[in-house]
């Protein structure tokens, strides 16, 4: 699925860099029903990683009251050049990658 | 005999500006943007954060699918949207000469579907045409709204105004006693906007996705309790030229975000 990743494309060493990143994602409920009553089954993301150079540095378990699109964002120090990933996993079998490069000087 | 005739015609004159009253000035225009709170602004300026590029981005992976029996995808005939799409929403709703009346963006796809791709058409609001319209629309951001100004679809936008101005539902409310004469004003906490339609097909965080003009007019009949006209109806082709030759000249922001 599509995701936008904000990352910076340069830092300098020890700089504290926020990381913005939007997937898409219906995040159905599970609570609610369709006009015949039947219960629509629950369809969410329920987790995602951040790894810095192979290093998780960020990690969240998502719930049903969260928003479709999730948009997340945190911090972290600009150690050295490389690249983040990104992974969001969900129900039945959801997952998706995305990845993006810094170069810190 | 003319003494009356005088007496009616300052008669006329004294309540023929009263009529047009309603009607907001092209300087005092504004689009539903600024209507909004810091965040949800920085939402819809930052391209990271704004959920309706995920659209666009879907949107510009189906320009180059091949799609139909012809096999032929938008950008076989199209070329790089960039420049091909660029200003081309802005000039939507459309006088289509062989139909003989103004078609929407959505309805355009729909056509070129069926008559360049033979391809089955694209349902109203299903994800591929928000994302295909959004992602041409996303071409013409920045650019001013020129939609009205072909002779021919004068007649539709009379239409569309009449429909604008013309009370309905259980509620008796026209568009015109809102979005001309009360807005800046509340309706149960929600700032009431000017209904200047320049960011369409926008993301609205309550329906979160994205979602058509059309969408939009239906939900506002239904909050006036009145029967709200299909998908691709001509009423609701004539209210939508209405509303982007009402706010011609305002820039095109797709895609929009809206509380």
């Amino acid at each position: 699925m599509a995701a936008l990743i904000n990352v910076p494309a340069k830092a300098k060493r020890g700089d504290i860099i926020e990381i913005r990143t939007l997937t898409s994602h219906i995040m159905e409920t599970g609570f609610r029903r369709t006009m015949d009553g039947a219960l629509v089954p629950r369809d969410i993301i329920t987790s995602f990683t951040c790894r810095y150079n192979g290093a998780e540095i960020f990690r969240a378990d998502l719930f049903p009251a969260i928003a479709a699109n999730p948009y997340l964002s945190f911090f972290t120090v600009a150690k050295e050049s490389g690249k983040f990933e990104f992974e969001w996993i969900g129900d039945n079998g959801y997952s998706s990658t995305a990845s993006a490069s810094i170069t810190v000087e | 005999m003319n003494f009356w005739r005088a007496i009616m015609l300052a008669a006329l004159a004294a309540t023929a500006p009263a009529l047009l009253a309603g009607e907001i000035p092209p300087d005092a225009r504004r689009s539903g943007y600024s209507f909004m709170g810091p965040d949800t602004r920085a939402m819809q300026d930052d391209d990271t954060s704004n959920p309706g590029m995920l659209f666009v981005l879907d949107g510009e992976a189906l320009w180059t699918k091949k799609a139909g029996s012809a096999d032929k995808a938008c950008a076989d005939c199209h070329g790089d949207a960039r420049n091909s799409m660029k200003g081309v929403a802005a000039r939507y709703p459309a006088f289509d000469k062989t139909l003989a009346r103004p078609v929407t963006l959505d309805q355009r796809i729909n056509l070129c579907r069926a008559n360049h791709q033979q391809a089955a058409p694209l349902p109203y609001e299903s994800r591929d045409i928000l994302a295909l319209s959004a992602f041409v629309a996303h071409q013409s951001r920045g650019v001013a709204i020129t939609a009205g100004d072909d002779p021919q679809a004068k007649p539709f936008v009379e239409q569309g105004r009449n429909l604008f101005m013309q009370r309905e539902g259980q509620l008796n409310l026209a568009c015109t006693n809102c979005h001309d004469d009360n807005f800046e004003k509340r309706l149960a906490g929600s700032p009431i906007t000017q209904a200047q339609p320049t960011g369409y097909p926008l993301y609205r965080l309550e329906w979160q996705t994205l979602g058509s003009l059309e969408r939009r007019l239906r939900s506002c009949m239904t909050g006036v309790r009145a029967q709200a006209y299909d998908y691709g109806t001509p009423e609701l082709v004539a209210l939508e030229l209405y509303l982007k030759a009402r706010a011609r000249g305002m820039p095109m922001e797709t895609p929009a975000v809206r509380p």
